[in-house]
Order: structure tokens, then C-alpha cells, then sequence
């Protein structure tokens, strides 16, 4: 066993783990946030997305002891005193979603892209979700709710992206 | 899919890595991004008993310019290797070329080192070094050597990285404004290249036309020998003998080689 210490969603945590402990199965079983969905298992579809020191991963392919020292987010922690976060209100009024399996890793590599680029263009948006397949929706909403969260965080002014990113 | 139990050391720097391997050979794998080698791990394709952990020693990470060359850190991330406007301006292949690798989320783990020391020939970063014509720096215990890309890719998955020395550098030669041409062809947008050529000045390199990343050597003489990028490109495939797969037979890469190499030698941008 390992110990490792990191932060999860703004709380500190302190945890003895096996080395070949994946970061997906620390925050899932060992946490009990089970936003992070398991799919492809082979870091490709990106239901797993998570954020490690604020970019964008896919824990599926990270273990828990290479997060040691660092902050992860997970869908659990975008949500600040009941708002939604922008991207979700986002995918919400947009309905970017339908049966709603990658929906947390869209929302997480959504949230990730945005903190790079606030301003992407439709063209941008597609390429910055490329790792993160859906089998419902055929895009078109997903790509309309990030374009509409851009425009949201854009308007709520930069103390607000700072929160949000 | 879970890997099978190893130790796990995160290394407190490359000579405590060093040390490391020189204990524990071949049983020790180099962990940096994992971008490659978890995914084999999880598969059992490899189930090392040490991981040394070298993916947060900042020593290791990063660009800098040294005289003609460029030394870039083997734990530097593809999209920091994307985003150096130093490497965008000195060898703008390079970072064309970390940008076509998998998608954000990839690229925000996968390492350089990582991606040249698995030596997948149909990989996006073993060509660009070829086509660069860069060296790895391997150091050991008393001794560090170069090798060139040409000689570092030695068979598939293989390289001339020895068991106890760890790849600690890149080295890139400077050469703002020349002309570059990257082509990858590929059925989904964040796969591997089914064929892949890219090119500096007259210099040719290939993906997945063989078991490493290699030059396009008919098609560089005939340039050198003053043939139009057409001419030259219609020898790509000379001498080459890939692989088949259920993508794609020999003879269909052999056309997609001629056909990229043409288009990578005819859209160069400086």
C-alpha cells in the first residue's frame, strides 16, 4: 500500500491505496463519487474525464498514486451551494444529453476546454471534445451547450470564470 | 481491467531513477505520462514488478534552446510540446505533430520521452523525430550517449534504450522557416495513422510502413537528385514492406505512402 494525499473536490484526503489502484476505481470506490463513468476502459470514449490540477484527463488511464499531491475535480464538484456550474446549466437548457452515460465526462472535458479557450469556436468545441464519444446524441446539442456555456461564463465577467475554471 | 500488483516508487529525481534501474533491470518499468504503458499494463501485455515514477521530476520536463538544437525534456507533455512557441517557431513539425496525438485528454498526460521510448511505428511522434532528424539523449549511472532517431527505432515496439538507462532528453535541430509537411491518414479522428508521412526540407519519414518509423530513402535521393516532389514521391514506398491489418494490406499502404509523401512534399509550409 501507498499513501497518498491529494484534494478531491476541494476536500483534503489522505488515503492508503494499492499502486496499481486506478484513479476512475480510487474516486468511484474508494470516495464513493460515482459521476466518472467506467466505458471504454481503454481511454478512448471518455466517460472517465476527470480534472488533475485543473486539465482535463481520462482516469481510466491514470493511477490514483500518480494523483498523489495534486487536485482532482469530478462532476460532484462543480456544483457550488446548489447552482449548477455554467457548463451544466448549460447542457441542461441545451439538452446536450440523452441517456446521459458520458454526460459527466463531456461536461468535465467541456469544463477543462473552456479554461484553456473561454472564447472556442464551433470548429474548436469539436476538436476539444474529440476524445469523448456519445452514442445517443450525434453532437449537435453537446456542441450547442458548450458554445452556449462559453457565452454564459463570458458574460458573468472573469471573477467568475475563475470559480468556474 | 486491472493491472497486475507492482511495487511503486515515485522517483525523487533521474539519478534516484537511475539507481533504481541499475537494481532492478528489466523487472522496473519507467512510468511518466503511463499513456502508453498502463494501457499495456491493464491489458498484461506487461506486468513489470517496479514502476519508477518520473512524471513529476520538473528536472526532466520542458524546452530550452542550446546553440542549433533544441532540448526538450522527456516527461514534457504533448500539449505543452503543442503550445512552446519556441518549438512552434524551431522545428514547427514537432509541434504539429504533438497535437495530432490521441485527443486533450491524452495529450495533457502522454509524454514525448514516453511516446518515443514505446516506439509504436504507427505513432505520430517516432516519425516527427525522423523526419527532424533529432537524437535521444540516454543517460546511465557514469555515462550519457545521443543516439540518432534513425538508430534509436531498432524493431517494433523496440528501441536501442538499454534496461538500466533512462531517456532524460530530446534534441531537435533549429530550423525557423524551413519547409514542413505532416500528413496522417486515419479512419476515426484520434487513431493511430493507418500511413503517415511527414517531411523537412528533403528529408522523408514514414509511419507504419514497417516495424520502426523510417526514411523515405528512394524518394530523398531522387529530390537530392533535382526530381519535382511528384517524381520523388512516386518512390515512396520503395524498399518497403508493411505490415497488413484489417485497415489495410501492403499494397494499399504502399499507395498511401506515395500519396501522402507526394502531399507532405507538395503542401509544405514554412
Amino acid at each position: 500500500m501507498t499513501r497518498i494525499e491529494l484534494t478531491v473536490n476541494g476536500e483534503k484526503r489522505s488515503d492508503d491505496v494499492e499502486p496499481r489502484l486506478l484513479l476512475v476505481h480510487y474516486v468511484r470506490e474508494i470516495l464513493g463519487l460515482r459521476a466518472a463513468n467506467v466505458g471504454c476502459d481503454t481511454t478512448s470514449c471518455g466517460a472517465c474525464t476527470v480534472l488533475l490540477d485543473g486539465q482535463s484527463v481520462k482516469s481510466c488511464t491514470v493511477l490514483a498514486v500518480q494523483a498523489d499531491g495534486q487536485e482532482v475535480v469530478t462532476a460532484e464538484g462543480l456544483a457550488l451551494d446548489g447552482e449548477l456550474h455554467p457548463v451544466q446549466a448549460a447542457f441542461r437548457r441545451e439538452h446536450g444529453l440523452q441517456c446521459g452515460f458520458c454526460t459527466p465526462g463531456m461536461v468535465m472535458a467541456t469544463v477543462g476546454l473552456l479554461a484553456e479557450n473561454p472564447h472556442p469556436t464551433e470548429e474548436q468545441v469539436r476538436a476539444g471534445l474529440e476524445g469523448n464519444l456519445c452514442r445517443c446524441t450525434g453532437y449537435h446539442n453537446i456542441i450547442r451547450a458548450v458554445l452556449a456555456a462559453a457565452e454564459t461564463q463570458a458574460q458573468a465577467g472573469p471573477a467568475d470564470e475563475e470559480v468556474s475554471a | 481491467m486491472i493491472p497486475a500488483p507492482f511495487e511503486y516508487i515515485a522517483a525523487e529525481s533521474p539519478e534516484h531513477a537511475l539507481q533504481l534501474l541499475a537494481e532492478h533491470g528489466d523487472d522496473a518499468k519507467v512510468l511518466a505520462g503511463g499513456h502508453s504503458l498502463l494501457p499495456m499494463m491493464k491489458l498484461r501485455l506487461a506486468m513489470p514488478e517496479l514502476l519508477i515514477d518520473i512524471g513529476r521530476l520538473a528536472a526532466l520536463a520542458g524546452v530550452i534552446a542550446d546553440g542549433d538544437e533544441l532540448v526538450i525534456g522527456a516527461t514534457t507533455r504533448h500539449a505543452d510540446l503543442a503550445a512552446s512557441e519556441l518549438v512552434r517557431t524551431d522545428a514547427p513539425l514537432l509541434a504539429y505533430a504533438a497535437a495530432q496525438v490521441g485527443d486533450p485528454q491524452i495529450r495533457h498526460r502522454g509524454t514525448l520521452g514516453g511516446s518515443l521510448s514505446h516506439a509504436d511505428p504507427a505513432a505520430d511522434l517516432p516519425m516527427a523525430l525522423v523526419a527532424l532528424g533529432g537524437s535521444m539523449q540516454l543517460q546511465g549511472q557514469d555515462s550519457t550517449r545521443l543516439v540518432s532517431a534513425d538508430d534509436f527505432f531498432q524493431g517494433y515496439f523496440e528501441t536501442a534504450l538499454q534496461p538500466d538507462e533512462l531517456l532524460t532528453a530530446v534534441r531537435v535541430p533549429r530550423r525557423p522557416g524551413v519547409p514542413w509537411g505532416y500528413q496522417k491518414f486515419v479512419r476515426r479522428s484520434n487513431d493511430w495513422a493507418i500511413v503517415g508521412a511527414a517531411a523537412v526540407a528533403d528529408r522523408i519519414a514514414l509511419a507504419s510502413m514497417g516495424p520502426t518509423p523510417m526514411r523515405a530513402q528512394a524518394a530523398e535521393e531522387a529530390l537530392a537528385a533535382g526530381a519535382s516532389p511528384a517524381e520523388a514521391a512516386a518512390l515512396a514506398a520503395e524498399g518497403t514492406s508493411p505490415g497488413e491489418d484489417m485497415h489495410a494490406d501492403r499494397e494499399y499502404r504502399q499507395h498511401l505512402a506515395r500519396v501522402l509523401t507526394r502531399r507532405a512534399l507538395e503542401h509544405q509550409a514554412a
